[in-house]
């Protein structure tokens, strides 16, 4: 547990027990009372600001780093690369797709992700054979701390992934405070370990304008940590951060109108079976 | 200068012994016929048929009318070659240099390995027992050049020439021995030169002239110091162990490897270099021979990294459908080859947070590359081109070997994405395109089978092929140039999904979807 780091086991005394262990003793016992306090707590790590007011009131200053968040994308993994770049910073960001995602939805572009804002010299693909090799591979990419971000994309519904994967995926992640991104095509929510669940399908952009910011209309569909909720999103590629398109372009009063004209009508899959998946 | 010592051994049954071994009879007389000319001879025969007249060359319609009722099997020269591989894959044991010398010999430099197995002669027992204790009928000798050492394995078997005394060890044989070619035999008998010793008594001027100096070159090669080719690349380091008894478990073998991992790790850093290619040869009792290699991206000493890297091959997918570790009665013998060893700095404990990040990210990418197989990370290098799907290259992570130029994005810094984030591998055919006027983008056109209304369009961006690659097809190729280009809109359907189409050439060419934006 990352809660006893540094602390060795306990060891009979007469056994393995030296001089230094004696004289360090106090010392420890402070770590070991601070470690208890803090046990069964998440780790304090600093999460992602999005950059949209709104989602992030609603996320409790931004992502979580170091947790499991499931993207569900009809239309493509652009929401997801966007929080892919975002949550990876300056470290490198892994990408995990069995091959058949490679034919059937095209082939990843280093040239797209520096247009989005990405860094392609800190950009690694590795393409599985099959989803029960992406799984392997994700849990080893997500036990070295110094990734940045995972993007792990699944088409359908492998038997692999089910709870006690994506179970085992989020603790390696907790471990590690790598942000695991699980994007998935042609799925529908299922119980999961994911700590936010998205679904994000992108939008025309604003209507008076010839070929905006690419913009994204997505439902926060589950948060462990707290509420719900569904945004509008702009990638603004040149910061790297997410805007929040209602924010300053449109007077209060034209708000509303323009909302219900923007949004889409959620699928009814999703509609059936509720917010708490 | 080092005198090298080269071993020959001549299998001078190979092909019936392959035969007998997979459950031919050994007395009944066994002929292999091989198709030359369009005429059937012998190729091999064993014992029992040599002892009723037969001879290799024979016509076998002559074999065939001197015995009744020969069994006759036709050549197979890819089964022969193949067996022959690994009969030397498995003489790896004796000496990492192992030179085939087909189609039936094998040749080993044993230059300072004798004395491991108890000097030449015991050594030269050891090999040609235990290679005949497979079924083989085996000569060896050891001279100082290859040519000579598998002269006398042929024709005086178990002979060792010292160094410098190949000649007189050879005195007495046949000179027809010095070429497979009939006509120098023939020649060498009609100048009445019988024995090597009396060729050799000849000048080479005068034995060139008849001879030619293809053969006089081969003379001198009797007497040289001429190293052997051998079939593998010579490792630059290794460490090995060897059993009384064969080991079989997982365990034992995984201790032994880790113990020449850590023997590795100090011969490494003695000679102040580290490890690109592993690999660990383990040599069944029985004479099969297993090899895993894993190979790492940063040289590489440490032998807990070693270890990792190898049990991940152990455990890789492809492994589990054939097991490596198929001991069968055991492996008796174990090294751990370091295949291609590179000069490292001294290692320094670095405190610098950005390099140990560096190191774990590259050490990721060998366990990765090692499990599943280097091509399948990639990462990505730009090219200096304006062709869209040719300007970033995936290469293997792993490898550092490939450098591109530096990443420039197209856009401006407050324009939107220009380049799509997903290219298909090949641009798809759009159909039932409609378009306002002739040279613009098209306001409905339908993509696997689902119509898509277009919203708003941008473009065209012309994007032509660079001259060099232009197709040319004769007196009209200015016709040609003029369609070999691409133009591209960026259009957004009502539904929201962005696609970057072209127009292959002038208006009126057809439409393909590219690729498809955030």
């Amino acid at each position: 547990m990352a809660a006893f780091r540094g602390v060795p086991v306990l060891t009979p005394m007469g056994r393995g027990v030296t001089l230094e262990h004696i004289m360090n003793k106090q010392e420890k016992i402070a770590v070991l009372r601070h470690d208890l306090a803090r046990y069964g707590l998440p780790p304090d790590r600093p999460p992602v600001p999005l950059g949209h007011g709104a989602a992030d009131a609603v996320l409790g200053g931004g992502l979580a780093r170091g947790a499991l968040h499931e993207i569900f994308a009809p239309s493509g993994p652009g929401f997801a690369a966007c929080l892919a770049i975002l949550a990876a910073g300056a470290k490198p960001l892994f990408w995990v797709r069995p091959d058949y995602e490679a034919l059937e939805f095209g082939a990843l572009s280093a040239t797209g992700l520096l247009e989005l804002g990405g860094n392609p010299a800190r950009f690694f693909v590795m393409r599985a054979a099959n989803a029960g090799d992406a799984l392997i591979a994700a849990a080893d990419i997500l036990s070295c701390a110094h990734v940045g971000a995972l993007v792990l994309e699944l088409a359908g519904a492998p038997k692999c992934l089910d709870l006690v994967a994506s179970r085992r995926l989020a603790l390696i992640a907790e471990q590690s405070g790598v942000t695991l991104l699980v994007l998935r095509h042609n799925a529908i929510p299922k119980p999961s370990a994911a700590s936010t669940r998205w679904l994000a399908r992108s939008i025309a952009s604003r209507a008076d304008d010839e070929w905006g910011d690419p913009s994204f209309a997505v439902q926060l569909l589950r948060h462990r940590q707290g509420g719900t909720g569904d945004f509008y999103f702009n990638w603004n590629a040149r910061n790297g951060h997410f805007v929040d398109p209602l924010r300053f372009q449109l007077p209060l009063a034209s708000q509303e109108g323009r909302l219900r004209s923007l949004k889409p009508p959620p699928p009814p899959a999703l509609r059936a079976r509720g917010k708490r998946a | 200068m080092l005198q090298r010592r080269i071993m020959a051994l001549w299998l001078g049954r190979f092909s019936t012994d392959r035969l007998a071994r997979k459950g031919a009879s050994r007395s009944e007389p066994l002929l292999v016929s091989i198709r030359q000319n369009n005429a059937l001879y012998v190729h091999a025969l064993n014992h029992a048929a040599q002892r009723l007249g037969l001879y290799a060359g024979q016509p076998l319609a002559n074999a065939h009318a001197m015995v009744h009722g020969l069994a006759v099997v036709p050549a197979d020269e890819s089964a022969d070659a193949a067996l022959l591989d690994a009969m030397a894959d498995w003489c790896g044991r004796f000496t990492p240099m192992v030179a085939l010398a087909p189609p039936q010999g094998l040749l080993l430099d044993i230059t300072g390995a004798a004395h491991l197995f108890g000097g030449e002669a015991a050594m030269l027992k050891t090999v040609t027992g235990k290679i005949g204790a497979q079924g083989f009928s085996v000569s060896g000798a050891i001279a100082g050049s290859a040519t000579a050492a598998m002269l006398l394995a042929r024709h005086r078997p178990h002979v060792i020439a010292p160094a410098g005394a190949e000649k007189e060890a050879l005195a007495n044989l046949p000179a027809a021995a010095l070429s497979q070619d009939p006509k120098i035999q023939r020649a060498l008998l009609r100048a009445g030169l019988k024995t090597i010793a009396q060729v050799m008594a000849r000048g080479r001027s005068e034995l060139a002239e008849r001879l030619g100096k293809v053969f006089v070159a081969g003379l001198e090669g009797l007497s040289g110091n001429a190293p052997i080719t051998p079939r593998l690349p010579q490792p630059d380091l290794m460490a090995e162990q060897a059993f009384a008894a064969p080991i079989t478990s997982r365990g034992d073998i995984a201790i032994v490897l880790e113990n020449l991992a850590r023997a590795l790790a100090s011969l490494l850093e003695r000679e102040g270099k580290g490890l690109r290619e592993l690999q660990a040869v383990l040599f069944r009792a029985d004479g099969g021979v297993a090899r895993i290699d894993v190979r790492s991206g940063a040289p590489l000493r440490d032998p807990a990294i070693m270890m990792r890297l190898l049990e991940q091959k152990l455990d890789s997918p492809d492994h589990r459908l054939c097991d490596p570790l198929d001991p069968g009665f055991g492996f008796d013998l174990i090294r751990l080859e370091a295949v291609l060893a590179e000069k490292t700095t001294a290692e320094k404990a670095s405190l610098d947070a950005d390099e140990n990040a560096a190191r774990q990210v590259a050490f990721l990418i060998d366990r990765l590359s090692a499990r599943f197989g280097a091509q399948r990370i990639q990462r990505f290098l730009a090219q200096d081109t304006h062709i869209p799907e040719a300007q970033s290259v995936a290469v293997p992570a792993q490898s550092q070997s490939f450098a591109g130029v530096e990443w420039k994005a197209r856009r401006n810094a407050d324009d939107p994405p220009l380049r799509p984030l997903r290219l298909l591998e090949r641009p798809e055919e759009i159909l039932s395109v409609l378009a306002a006027v002739p040279d613009g983008p098209p306001t409905r056109f339908s993509w696997r089978r689902c119509q898509h209304q277009v919203a708003r369009a941008e473009g065209p961006e012309r994007i032509a092929m660079e001259w060099w690659s232009v197709r040319e097809s004769g007196s009209d190729h200015k016709k040609n140039n003029a369609h070999d280009y691409h133009d591209y809109f960026r259009v957004e359907t009502n539904g929201g999904e962005r696609f970057w189409l072209f127009r292959d050439g002038a208006p009126g060419g057809r439409w393909y979807l590219h690729g498809m934006f955030a």
